[in-house]
């Protein structure tokens, strides 16, 4: 899917263009795009580095563990293909609160480190597990409690009551989470388990579970 | 109670930035900012990575923005809008929010810039830019991290519940302030 909306976007363009008479903005454009793909991508580095190094820290003190267990039961439910104590549950757990408290550059590099997590449960290494997808969705819909840039922005422009946003907002994220909750377990039903045989789909795969390194895996270099 | 949440959200980051390593020195003896700096060497390598799946996306969006294609887009769903009674300004945001955190953040300000935070169309605005993320940014910074190249359904899940948080951001406003 992703391909084809890359495509359209790129292709209607063009087409549009062509039309209206404006291909040297376009031109320009694709340009400006690429350059802002590497400015955000290297805004990401200090951040991430950061909050890697950070969370090396809890993950070898302990504290991912001790927050997986706490929250554990309800994302055992969420995300019942990862077996007990891995310790993608417990960057799953930061990642979330991260993103519920507003912490949002905190909340990409958790979340990624989740992914990369998931990714040694993986069979294939190129294609998305059911898990992955859950904690897309999740933080697609982003559960946030106080929308703070935006509270900031109504207060610049003389707002009468900045945080009278607040009530809905939460409203309409939960409404979208739940949305995105109740569409990735109808999909996920609906797509064959990835691992072929196994008649039990609630049990994590034995051979999977035993297989990874449940220790704090290091450097792991992505291709 | 903004205040409350404001000094919170002020506090949080040091806090949790405090706390990490002086509970693991004091109570688990860790070695802490070597640990820090073994963890960190990770971060640089994964926002690289990164770099060729944002160029790809960014380009594409910035190119369908300039071109028009998203207005012509936006001129097919405007008459809906028109007939259900929601103000058709704020549906440029519905395509901008999945695609592009910055621009739509730039169009919401805009858009209470010229009709005023108070407005409907300023509340509604600010509804939807606080209430989704921006989903092609999300799967493309994920997923590009770990070299996902089959996506399977993750982008439809996404971009359906940004339309429902649209469209309920839409219809929570107009009951709540309406």
């Amino acid at each position: 899917m992703v391909n084809w909306i890359w495509l359209f976007f790129i292709a209607a363009s063009v087409a549009v263009a062509a039309i209206n008479g404006n291909m040297d903005a376009v031109t320009q454009a694709a340009f400006e795009g690429a350059k802002s793909g590497v400015t955000i991508s290297f805004g990401l580095i200090s951040i991430m580095v950061f909050w890697l190094g950070m969370m090396r820290i809890a993950e070898d003190a302990g504290l991912l563990k001790k927050l997986a267990r706490m929250l554990g039961p309800l994302v055992r439910k969420l995300f019942p293909d990862i077996p007990h104590n891995h310790p993608a549950i417990g960057y799953i757990m930061s990642n979330l609160s991260a993103n519920l408290f507003g912490l949002g550059n905190a909340a990409t590099p958790m979340g990624i480190k989740a992914m990369q997590e998931l990714q040694k449960l993986n069979p294939d290494q190129t294609t998305a597990t059911p898990a992955m997808c859950t904690l897309l969705a999740l933080n697609t819909s982003s559960i946030t409690l106080v929308p703070t840039t935006l509270i900031a922005i109504r207060m610049n422009y003389g707002s009468a009551n900045p945080a009278e946003i607040i009530g809905t907002t939460l409203a309409a994220t939960f409404v979208a989470t739940s949305a995105a909750i109740v569409a990735d377990r109808w999909y996920r039903r609906k797509s064959p388990p990835m691992i072929p045989p196994q008649t039990n789909l609630t049990k994590p795969p034995s051979n999977i579970s035993s297989s990874t390194p449940t220790t704090s895996g290091g450097g792991e270099t992505l291709v | 109670m903004y205040d409350l949440f404001s000094n919170l959200s002020a506090w949080m980051i040091p806090a949790i930035i405090v706390f990490i390593p002086l509970y693991a020195a004091l109570r688990r003896k860790v070695p802490v900012y070597e640990t820090f700096v073994e963890g960190a060497k990770d971060g640089f390598g994964t926002a690289i990575n990164i770099i060729p799946h944002l160029v790809g996306m960014m380009v594409a969006i910035s190119m369908f923005r300039a071109s028009g294609a998203m207005e012509l887009m936006l001129s097919a769903v405007r008459p809906l809008f028109d007939w259900f009674g929601i103000p058709s300004e704020v549906l440029p945001l519905g395509i901008l929010r999945p695609l592009t955190g910055a621009g739509s953040l730039a169009f919401t300000a805009d858009l209470i810039q010229t009709y005023g935070p108070d407005s409907m169309i300023g509340r509604i605005a600010s509804t939807i830019q606080g209430s989704t993320d921006t989903t092609l940014y999300v799967l493309t910074v994920y997923f590009g991290a770990i070299g996902i190249r089959r996506t399977k359904y993750a982008l439809k899940v996404g971009l359906f519940s940004d339309l429902v948080g649209f469209l309920a951001a839409i219809f929570i406003c107009l009951y709540i302030f309406g």
